[in-house]
């Protein structure tokens, strides 16, 4: 460790991250500083997913998770056919997740492309948090994503426009052509500017989530090693995928970078969300990520602070066992709202 | 609430018929015992589970007498295929009946049901599996061309692993054609009994298995047996000494698998999440009634602070409790006994100096329950660093180069396993290469497979269990060799014993 | 006029030197027709425990050398007997009251004997080993490994040279080391056969060849802590139960006696009687 717990408190990202890795953030110091990380042997973390996925959640501890699944979701749709009606109803959804039952919690986000942000502004009206702990925040995806494959101008730009348009976070990609080819001072440098761009007149500024796009990154060791790299650049939070390629969110690939976002805990005194999106469908998935996020940081990680699930099925399929939890009954795709 | 503090989740036992006396199985029936019946508790809440029967040494007698009977007139005379069939038939109902087994084990035993259903039950059941296919193919099980059984296999196992000692034992014996008389653990018979009536189920030939309940004189009674021709024991290593005395001067085959000290290593460039994992898996599976447990932390002291403060808190989200609860990591420690011991080595661990910690959790008021403990500041002299504790007990310890971590690691009168934590291949293999221990686990910890044989050098015992190697116990090799032995003649040269003898 | 001839003193062989025995005793050493051949050091049991010290401080040399050098240096053991051949059979024609020819066959088959076992150091591994497929994402792998210190009784009966040579060798093929107490009555050419070895390339203190009484010495070394392994292959005549008892104290491995002809006779299994079976697991990730 180049610095102690409390001087690193007090520096701000860039200082911080030159402390870190002990110089400026040149290509080679951060392959040093990233490839000194202890490595992470894939049967072992693999195994350690697997085992949290067995923990038996029932009865009172179930019923806390299916309303803890719900306030963490970032109810997303990312499609080339989005349009505002679309938005609309998918708002409608987040505000009153289940129209039958008004205890049931809203979810933290809608997560929509760059060009809907004011379309879910508007549709969300005084229920938009805009800032604020209370209501449903709107979250757009940017950078050229999903492919991340344009110029930083043009990257930068649709970052900006989003938050003009009033979203409240920015859902970044990292450029994995330059990390899989050792350009980790062009990654972070993005991450860098991108934050930059996060920042409104007022002086405050969009939540930035780095989105890692693992299954690209495709080893355990790249994963762990990109969510320093976004952490140093300053990312509020590291998110799994975009749910555009085929392996997504994985428990053990959220468990990684639980785990640094921990260490980093431990290192800097700073806390850093995760957010796994893509492929996390059914109310029993996502509990095993709530038991991962509880025993791997600790308990206080699950709040939409600090922790996302990134879904647009998952939902329903939590309402239904809501329901089940609440009446008794199994319930069925048609108890519960399209969005 | 805590979301951590997760609701009960406790395994139904609807499906667990027991009988409130078990007797003993001798020749395919249940018979009464003519010694006293003893009682059988759950160690998680102290209540009897059931009455036992207790095997005098007429009750061995009978139940070698059917164990050869038996091999003389049925199991030596079947095919090899047959032989498996039979043993693939009772893997399949070790299957059926998984998780009757795995609620007896946890019942009896007071390991976690997540252990006896994901690891205990399913391991038998591959044993069984594994050595089925070997039956029609022992030609090629390394002892030379047309091997035979040995006989009557005596067998005695311990009480931390009861259905699967069982399957290591039983499998490859009757795969290899022999028939077995089985001692269980006084403390856990009740699986063995439930395995008594898969038996039954499988239609095995009578007195191709017997079990014979009951205590150390029971297994005295049948390692001594003038007519069992091997001895298969696990257990500890004074008893493994004891057995090893008995048989001396006979023509028994003896496998020993005995107590342990395992080092696990930890060097600087370990993968370190997945270390810290597998110390906890190393010491705490099993409540650390584990004899290949990895009990003595090796670590580089340069990574030491960081290691013990990781496994501090990694140690407080373990859950102590119910074993019948499918979330509990720690359950109960098997007896009283145990517990005692646990308890003064402990004592002493504090007395010598080292120092203590356990992870905040509350002990159940009824049962035997140990708190998972570290301590730090041991150094090589210390007794908890030397003694197997067999219990939930971590001693660390630290080295400053690859040659002192394996220096440290040999430096035991035990030899069972070892661990190894590195990133670095070459380094990984050398240290392996001179580990003087039987089975080493390199960035894993505690892992078993019927392939994979098993056993410990030096005071661990000797013989093989699993894999190709775990066969040559149970075989003779062809006619050869076997002239040579020496007949016991009647006038000896006595030895010069001014004070040899210890 | 004849020459007077010059008769060696035959010490023991212990770390690769010749010490008289550390009691200063002797016996004689008489040939079969009762005539004077030499005084023979009577090794105690402090020569048994300096014989160990011998033996487990050659054992990491020995043990980690190469199979190919193993089996190499085995092998030249081979060749320097062929070249001492005349003073093995006199020693035998002497000792045994055999003819030559029996002498002769009896050095054959002793030198054929190193080269067969040579010819194992760098195979038994393979044939002994094997990968074992686990049911999980691990490499696994068995492979045997010398046990250690192994103390030996040689054969007191038969062929005096061959004797020892068959229960010596295969013990050093998987690189143990050796403490052998020799035929007592005929030990001379185990002595000789310590000359061999010691101007050979097999490092001091591999093979420690004590000569002497088995019944004073056998306890010492089969209650020896440091002692792996007890082949007690020549101990037919002796009470060798309660030497069996005495090795089961630490879990001494322990061979038990052999009589007959086919004593001690070349086999892959004497072999794998000084070896423990390693099993080695490795998690295998692709990422």
């Amino acid at each position: 460790m180049t610095a102690s717990h409390s001087v690193l408190a007090q520096l701000n990202t860039g200082e911080r991250a030159v402390a870190l890795i002990g110089g400026d953030a040149t290509d080679a110091n951060l392959r040093r500083y990233l490839h000194g990380i202890p490595g992470i042997d894939a049967v072992g973390l693999e195994q350690r997913a697997a085992a949290l996925g067995t923990r038996s959640i029932k009865t009172s501890s179930k019923k806390w998770a299916i309303d803890k699944i719900i306030s963490l979701i970032d109810l997303t749709t990312l499609e080339g056919a989005d349009t505002p009606g679309k938005v609309r109803s998918l708002v409608g959804k987040a505000l009153t997740p289940d129209p039958g039952d008004p205890s049931c919690p809203r979810v933290a986000a809608v997560c929509v492309y760059g060009d809907m942000v004011p379309h879910a502004v508007a549709a969300l009206g005084s229920a938009h948090s805009a800032g604020t702990d209370a209501g449903v925040n709107v979250a757009a995806v940017a950078t050229a994503f999903p492919s991340g494959r344009a110029s930083l101008a043009v990257k930068l730009a649709d970052v900006r426009d989003a938050v003009e348009a009033g979203a409240d976070e920015i859902d970044m990609v990292i450029d994995r052509g330059a990390f899989l080819s050792g350009r980790f001072a062009q990654v972070y440098d993005e991450i860098v500017a991108v934050k930059h761009s996060c920042r409104r007149a007022d002086g405050s500024a969009a939540h930035l989530k780095v989105i890692l796009e693992t299954g690209e990154l495709s080893t355990y060791d790249n994963v762990r090693r990109a969510s320093w790299l976004a952490i140093l650049a300053g990312a509020d939070f590291i998110k799994t995928s975009t749910g555009k390629v085929p392996v997504a969110a994985t428990l053990p690939v959220t468990l990684s970078m639980l785990e640094v976002v921990r260490d980093w805990h431990r290192l800097t005194g700073a806390k850093i969300g995760v957010k796994p999106a893509g492929g996390i469908r059914t109310s029993k998935d996502a509990t095993k990520y709530l038991v991962t996020v509880a025993e791997t940081v600790v308990e206080e990680w699950l709040t939409p602070g600090l922790f996302r699930f990134g879904a647009s099925s998952l939902l329903n399929d939590v309402l239904m066992q809501r329901q089940k939890v609440t009446s008794g009954h199994y319930s069925g795709p048609d108890y519960v709202t399209m969005d | 609430m805590s979301f951590l503090d997760y609701a009960p989740a406790p395994e139904s036992q609807s499906l667990l018929n027991l009988r409130a006396h078990y007797g003993l199985f001798i020749d395919g029936e249940f018979v009464a015992g003519r010694g006293e019946p003893f009682q059988s508790i759950n160690p998680a809440t102290e209540k009897q589970i059931a009455m036992i029967a207790h095997a005098d040494a007429t009750d061995v007698d009978a139940a070698v007498a059917a164990a050869r009977r038996a091999y003389d007139k049925t199991w030596s005379k079947l095919s090899g295929s047959d032989r498996g069939k039979y043993l693939f038939r009772i893997a399949r109902l070790v299957q059926e009946r998984a998780r009757e087994l795995a609620v007896a084990e946890t019942l009896d035993n007071g390991k976690p049901i997540k252990e006896s259903r994901d690891v205990d039950v399913p391991l038998v059941a591959a044993w069984f599996f594994y050595y089925a296919g070997w039956a029609d193919k022992l030609d090629h099980a390394g002892v030379g061309p047309t091997p035979s059984a040995r006989g009557v296999a005596a067998q005695v196992i311990p009480w931390n692993f009861p259905l699967l000692m069982l399957a290591w034992k039983i499998a490859p014996a009757l795969a290899a054609g022999n028939t077995v008389v089985l001692k269980p653990a006084e403390t856990t018979s009740l699986t063995a009994l439930l395995f008594a009536e898969i038996l039954q189920q499988a239609d095995l030939p009578a007195g191709v298995v017997n079990i014979v309940t009951g205590g150390r004189d029971t297994g005295k009674a049948l390692v001594g047996h003038p007519g069992v021709n091997l001895v298969a024991f696990t257990g500890s290593t004074g008893a493994g000494r004891a057995i090893a005395r008995s048989v001396a001067g006979t023509d028994k085959k003896v496998v020993l698998e005995l107590g342990g000290k395992a080092a696990n290593i930890v060097f600087d460039d370990a993968p370190i999440d997945q270390a810290i994992e597998g110390i906890v898996n190393g010491i705490f599976f099993n409540q650390g009634h584990v004899c290949c447990a990895g009990s003595r932390l090796l670590v580089q002291e340069s990574i030491h602070d960081d290691v013990v403060d990781r496994l501090k808190s990694r140690l407080s989200t373990l859950r102590l409790g119910d074993p019948m609860d499918k979330n509990t990591d720690i359950g109960a420690i098997n007896s009283a006994d145990q517990l005692a011991r646990i308890r003064e080595l402990t004592t002493i661990g504090e007395q010598e100096g080292a120092e203590r910690w356990s992870p905040d959790c509350v002990l159940p008021e009824t049962g035997f329950w140990f708190k998972p403990t570290i301590f730090t500041n041991v150094s090589t002299s210390h007794r908890i660093a030397r003694d197997e504790v067999f219990g939930p007990v971590l001693s660390v310890l630290t080295f400053r180069t690859p040659g002192e971590a394996v220096a440290k690691a040999n430096n035991t009168p035990y030899g069972l396993s070892a661990g190894i934590w590195t990133e670095k291949g070459s380094r990984m293999l050398a240290v392996a290469d001179k580990l003087r221990a039987g089975v080493i686990w390199a960035n894993t910890f505690n892992r078993f497979d019927p392939a994979s044989p098993f056993g410990g050098y030096k005071e661990s015992g000797y013989g093989r269990e699993g894999g190709r190697h775990g066969l040559a116990a149970y075989l003779k090799p062809a006619a050869g060799r076997a002239a040579a032995r020496a007949v016991t003649p009647a006038e000896k040269t006595p030895l010069s014993r001014k004070k040899a003898a210890k | 006029m004849t020459r007077l001839a010059v008769p060696k003193t035959y010490k023991l062989y212990l770390g690769g030197t010749f010490p008289r025995s550390e009691s200063g005793r002797v016996y004689e050493i008489r040939s079969h027709d009762g005539e004077f051949l030499a005084n023979a050091a009577k090794a105690s049991r402090k020569d048994a425990r300096d014989a160990v010290v011998a033996a487990r401080s050659a054992l990491g040399g020995w043990a980690g050398a190469t199979a190919y050098n193993r089996g190499q240096v085995l092998y030249r053991i081979a060749e320097l007997l062929e070249g001492r051949r005349a003073q093995f059979m006199a020693e035998i024609v002497q000792a045994e009251g055999v003819t030559p020819a029996a002498a002769s066959a009896q050095v054959d088959e002793a030198i054929d004997r190193w080269v067969w076992y040579a010819g194992w150091a760098d195979k038994y591994l393979q044939v002994a080993g094997n990968a074992n497929p686990v049911s999980g994402p691990y490499f696994n792998l068995s492979v045997p490994d010398p046990t250690g210190v192994v103390a030996i009784i040689a054969p007191q009966t038969g062929g005096s040279l061959l004797g020892l040579v068959s229960a010596v060798a295969p013990a050093l093929v998987s690189g143990n080391t050796v403490v052998v107490i020799a035929n007592e009555t005929m030990p001379l050419s185990a002595i000789s056969l310590g000359e061999v070895l010691a101007t050979s390339d097999v490092p001091g203190g591999v093979v420690n060849v004590l000569t002497g009484s088995p019944a004073e010495m056998a306890p010492w070394l089969a209650s020896h802590a440091d002692v792996n392994a007890l082949d007690l292959v020549g101990a037919g005549d002796l009470d060798w139960v309660h030497l069996e008892i005495d090795a089961a104290e630490t879990l001494t491995r322990v061979l038990q006696p052999e009589n007959g002809p086919d004593a001690a006779s070349p086999s892959l299994a004497r072999i794998l009687a000084f070896t423990e079976t390693k099993t080695i697991w490795h998690t295998k990730g692709l990422i």
